[in-house]
């Protein structure tokens, strides 16, 4: 549920070719990821960002496997038309959105118009809260995580949004969690989720239909996500929830 | 054998030593992880009183008390107290089980003060390990970047340091460290960025670099894929998953009559 696909800004990744990438997500047992790209992160032409990933997801080498979600940059000037085009042109079952990176806060009247906008045309929101440790961020471009605060008051005024988090939990306690634990229609990914048996104590935090499969890969290596289930040794049922049932879940209800 | 370099007792389950380091092994088992490096205490302070570090190398004597056939410990000093550091080596290393020593962010190694630290460790044929970070939003007074590790090891050359967590930014860290033979790369205690093993193993060599976790407060999972899902050679994996370190202990677990196990 969280994977990016073209260059990160500042290294080459192993990675970062997308036949490379969908063969080791492949080694290891994924059979669907949902993808952004990061060319979305620094971009302003997110158009064409968006119809490259589009166009990269259909191509034959990606055998079905990538799911793409298209980025939203509210700071633009009509930015509705890129999400339409998300929507109606590309069919794409949801949005990837970069707070930080676009400069505007989550009380921002952009966003919650973003939101509902979104909610109206049944598509999941995702939003990264962080993309790199910022105490290794380029000194040139110093990005802060997302201030998540405000999402619970931008929620109750979009009850039925669907929102999954990227890269908002550093471990299984306070941080986002104090903020959004009580927030439903929000989930999380467990792919910058650390401490020894993370993905248990999240769980027991937040339930596991809240819980969703995520690697940030090709950024970090796709590997720790999968290990971190075996870390956790979580029951099946539990395991197909975040492997897969709740993401299902997810698409199903916007279909 | 997978061997970790860097583990605590910390963010961990548990009440006492004993019951963390039943957990930690708990977990190390599920991934496969056969021997871990425990240092610090409970409940950590950046700048120890002599005190202190005393009573966190008690609590990790305590966790090898039982579970010393799976764990080695480390000593916790501080450079601010060289007097009383020296002491605390010859009570863990020399008297007792310990095999390496741990310094924090309590005062930068690039200062000489360390020096007498460091020369006792290298005679007991102790490994130290330095937690160093270059951080883009400013470290800690006392905390040492890999430049400092550098100036340690250029004063120090027959000494064996551990450069901890590769400085964090592991693209500068690997440079910085990169022509002081006696420096070893950490890899533990940063997100599993992709590329950080890789260009450590090409950089510094495959024989240099060192599995590690920094757990509990780090996943196992997380650091252990930093070299299970790196493209490198399996015989470089085996080198960096434990038989580099089970090297550097060897004399010393040697002199004490003990193997790696």
């Amino acid at each position: 549920m969280n994977v990016h696909l073209s260059r990160w800004p500042f290294r080459r990744l192993p990675l970062d070719e997308t036949p490379a990438l969908v063969r080791k997500l492949r080694e290891l047992g994924v059979a669907s990821a949902w993808c952004g790209s990061f060319d979305a992160l620094l971009h302003r032409d997110v158009a064409a960002v968006n119809a490259r990933l589009f166009q990269t997801c259909s191509d034959p080498t990606a055998a079905g496997m990538l799911v793409p979600f298209g980025t939203v940059n509210p700071m633009l000037p009509d930015w509705e038309e890129d999400l339409r085009r998300c929507h109606e042109v590309f069919r794409m079952r949801g949005a990837r959105l970069y707070p930080n990176y676009h400069g505007y806060k989550l009380d921002a009247p952009p966003f919650a118009r973003l939101m509902q906008l979104a909610t109206d045309r049944n598509l999941i929101v995702q939003i990264a809260a962080t993309m790199e440790d910022e105490r290794v961020h380029h000194p040139l471009v110093r990005v802060a995580p997302v201030d998540l605060a405000p999402l619970p008051d931008v929620l109750k005024a979009v009850p039925t949004a669907r929102v999954m988090l990227l890269n908002a939990l550093r471990g299984p306690h306070g941080g986002a969690l104090s903020v959004l634990g009580k927030a439903e229609q929000v989930s999380f990914d467990i792919a910058t989720l650390e401490n020894v048996g993370g993905v248990a104590e999240l769980i027991e935090q937040v339930s596991a239909d809240r819980v969703l499969y995520g690697s940030h890969a090709p950024f970090f290596y796709p590997d720790a996500a999968a290990l971190k289930l075996k870390e956790s040794a979580l029951g099946d049922d539990v395991a197909r929830k975040v492997i897969s049932g709740n993401a299902n879940r997810m698409l199903n209800r916007g279909a | 054998m997978i061997l970790d370099v860097h583990c605590h007792l910390s963010g961990v389950p548990g009440s006492t030593p004993d019951e963390r380091m039943a957990r930690l092994v708990d977990y190390a088992d599920r991934i496969g992880i056969d021997r871990l490096c425990i240092y610090m205490g409970l409940t950590w302070s950046h700048a120890p009183t002599p005190e202190n570090f005393r009573k966190q190398n008690d609590e990790v004597l305590d966790a090898l008390e039982h579970w010393g056939h799976r764990a080695f410990g480390f000593v916790y000093v501080s450079p601010h107290f060289v007097k009383e550091s020296l002491a605390e080596l010859d009570r863990c290393v020399r008297d007792g089980p310990m095999v390496g020593v741990k310094l924090w962010v309590a005062r930068r190694c690039g200062e000489a003060e360390i020096d007498p630290i460091v020369e006792r460790a290298t005679e007991l044929k102790a490994v130290v390990f330095q937690h160093t970070w270059w951080k883009a939003n400013g470290n800690m007074p006392g905390e040492s970047t890999p430049d400092d590790l550098a100036q340690l090891a250029v004063r120090q050359p027959q000494a064996t340091l551990i450069c901890g967590h590769t400085g964090g930014d592991w693209e500068r860290g690997v440079r910085a460290i990169r022509s002081c033979k006696n420096v070893y790369a950490d890899l533990a205690g940063g997100d599993p960025m992709a590329g950080q093993t890789e260009m450590a193993v090409r950089e510094l060599g495959a024989e240099r670099v060192l599995y590690g976790s920094d757990a509990g407060g780090r996943s196992f999972a997380s650091q252990l894929a930093k070299v299970t899902g790196a493209d490198i050679p399996p015989e470089a994996k085996r080198l960096v998953l434990g038989e580099n370190t089970a090297r550097l202990l060897a004399p010393i677990l040697k002199a004490k009559g003990r193997s790696i196990g």
